[in-house]
């Protein structure tokens, strides 16, 4: 297959490649990293016909301008994002996110500071090396590329139908409300207050969030007696640290593979996601929930994610017929087969 | 053979997709070798195909967390299974290699160690001599990928880390706190006191069966080498 390049022309820091992320090496230490919003990802990828979770940019914190090399590329936006293209031609417009574009050399997509996190997709995927199974960025043990300006992001050259993208029927929403979580696994080193103040309270997302983590402040949850340290046991995305000032702390897909301070409670799996949207000052609560709570949650996103796939539509129609005989996944490479 | 530790072992849920299986609550030899003895076990079972939708496994000091897919695995059904395993109390039979790492204790290279000597009341050589006599055995790993919590250092040299964390260690930097010994695979922050530093690769990507080169179970021993010996 013929390559074609996503150079990063401005941004870099904030920016990183992201897929499913590392399994299988938390026993030395690696952590799972991987999209830190796997919808959002899923979302962007659906509208260029990709797998769900097919390497692609997630973007954070800062503006990024990248540049289409050779192609033509089709790429897609999904989040809370303003984009425009700069046309090698010279002419500039605005692209909406949700949904996909078609670059040619040269074009310029100019992309905003997103809200939370966005990810941009790319039909075919982005294909820099995979290192331990992933091409998910882990800067601090030089996995996956690190990103700056200048770098070339080696992708696919798209061979579907250039005049004919794909937009979604709007944006996909989150589960709004309290921030689901199971207890534990160490709850009991906190007393009635502290648990009444964790499930009650609102916490406030300080400025001290990365991928790794978010830092919250509110009322201190004091711990029992002897109970702010254990032996370091292993952690996992979700976690909430309490370590001994009070102040919780959870943890993101960047986050270490063992952690020595209690875990209060663990948010769910389905609820992660949205964590990657929060910024220092939004407010979060917390409410407990049980396994099955937690299945039906779990069902409940992967039921509006394939909703939100199944109403994709080729840009400029309206027309059911048309949308119903379309064949999205073969309108664009597949990114799934490396 | 000992008992395990009363209460223990115990199932506690990290959220809907990993339990923690614990055999006690400290740093102990026989606590960590029943950790060992099940983490075989269920790779057995794993191996086998027993255990669909076990995705991976991380044994520390005096637990194994076990990640699982929930959308293939009966979280319930699962608990059962583990806690079960757990109970038959098999403990690491075999142990695990014996590694003889370089490690030069020039005073650049070990800004730590006479700091070390003097609060332990030893001399700067009775320090090296210590830590060459002492055979580590490797608990975990953690912290950073590759980083190796390795037990057994000689309690006179039990001493608390840094007040104030560096921050950038160099990378290979052998170092301690508590009663541990490791070593930093990468360049990083980090409180430990660093008392010398080695060539050797702790992990490396290109080794994918095996990025690690050492494995809760294995023992090290420190050989003092010159600094040509690094490869630096």
């Amino acid at each position: 297959m013929s390559q074609a390049a996503l150079e990063i022309v401005s941004g870099g820091i904030g920016v990183s490649i992201q897929d499913a992320g590392r399994t299988g090496y938390r026993s030395i230490g690696v952590p799972v990293s991987g999209a830190l919003d796997p919808l959002l990802l899923a979302a962007a990828n659906g509208l260029v016909g990709n797998a769900p979770a097919v390497a692609g940019l997630e973007l954070r914190l800062v503006a990024t301008a990248l540049k289409a090399v050779g192609g033509p590329l089709r790429v897609a936006l999904a989040g809370d994002v303003s984009t425009r293209l700069l046309a090698a031609s010279g002419e500039g417009r605005a692209v909406a996110a949700w949904s996909s574009v078609t670059l040619v050399d040269g074009d310029v997509l100019q992309i905003g500071r997103p809200r939370g996190t966005a990810y941009l997709a790319v039909a075919g995927g982005i294909r820099t090396p995979k290192m331990l199974g992933s091409r998910s960025t882990y800067a601090r043990a030089g996995l996956g590329l690190l990103l700056a300006p200048g770098e070339r992001l080696p992708c696919a050259v798209f061979t579907g139908d250039v005049h004919r993208d794909w937009r979604a029927a709007g944006p996909l929403h989150h589960a709004s409300g309290p921030i689901r979580v199971m207890p534990g696994p160490q709850l009991d080193h906190f007393g009635a207050a502290a648990r009444e103040a964790f499930f009650g309270a609102d916490f406030v997302v300080t400025p001290a969030h990365d991928r790794m983590g978010l830092r919250l402040a509110g009322p201190p949850l004091q711990h029992l007696e002897g109970g702010a340290d254990i032996v370091s046991d292993g952690v996992t995305p979700g976690a909430i640290q309490v370590p001994a000032d009070g102040q919780p702390i959870v943890l993101l897909a960047d986050c270490q593979t063992v952690g020595g301070y209690p875990k209060i409670a663990t948010v769910i799996r389905a609820d992660l996601p949205r964590l990657a949207h929060v910024e220092a000052g939004d407010v979060l609560r917390f409410c407990c929930v049980d396994a099955t709570a937690a299945a039906a949650a779990r069902r409940a996103l992967s039921r509006g994610l394939a909703d939100w796939l199944a109403a994709l539509q080729p840009a400029g129609t309206l027309d059911a017929a048309s949308l119903l005989s379309a064949n999205l996944a073969g309108a664009a490479v597949r990114g799934d087969e490396t | 053979m000992s008992l395990p530790a009363a209460g223990y072992p115990r199932l506690l849920a990290l959220g809907d997709a990993a339990f923690t299986v614990e055999f006690g609550d400290g740093i102990v030899p026989e606590t960590h070798a029943r950790v060992l003895g099940f983490a075989a076990a269920l790779d057995t079972l794993v191996a086998d195909g027993r255990l669909p939708g076990v995705i991976e496994r991380v044994p520390t000091f005096r637990s194994v967390t076990v990640y699982f897919d929930p959308e293939r695995a009966a979280s319930g059904v699962l608990g059962e299974t583990l806690l079960a395993l757990a109970g038959e109390g098999r403990r690491a039979t075999a142990s695990g290699r014996l590694w003889t790492l370089p490690v030069c204790f020039d005073d650049d290279l070990a800004p730590d160690l006479a700091d070390v000597a003097a609060r332990a009341g030893l001399t700067r050589e009775a320090v090296i001599a210590l830590l060459t006599a002492t055979e580590f055995s490797v608990y975990m790993l953690g912290f950073l990928p590759g980083f190796p919590y390795l037990g057994g250092l000689p309690a006179v040299l039990e001493m608390p880390r840094l007040a104030t964390p560096r921050s950038r260690v160099p990378a290979g930097s052998v170092a301690i706190a508590g009663r541990m010994c490791a070593v930093y695979p990468w360049h990083s922050p980090g409180g430990w006191r660093l008392v010398g530093r080695t060539g050797a690769r702790l992990f490396d990507t290109t080794q994918a069966a095996r990025p690690a080169l050492l494995a809760p179970g294995d023992r090290v021993r420190w050989q003092a080498v010159g600094r040509e010996a690094l490869g630096e």
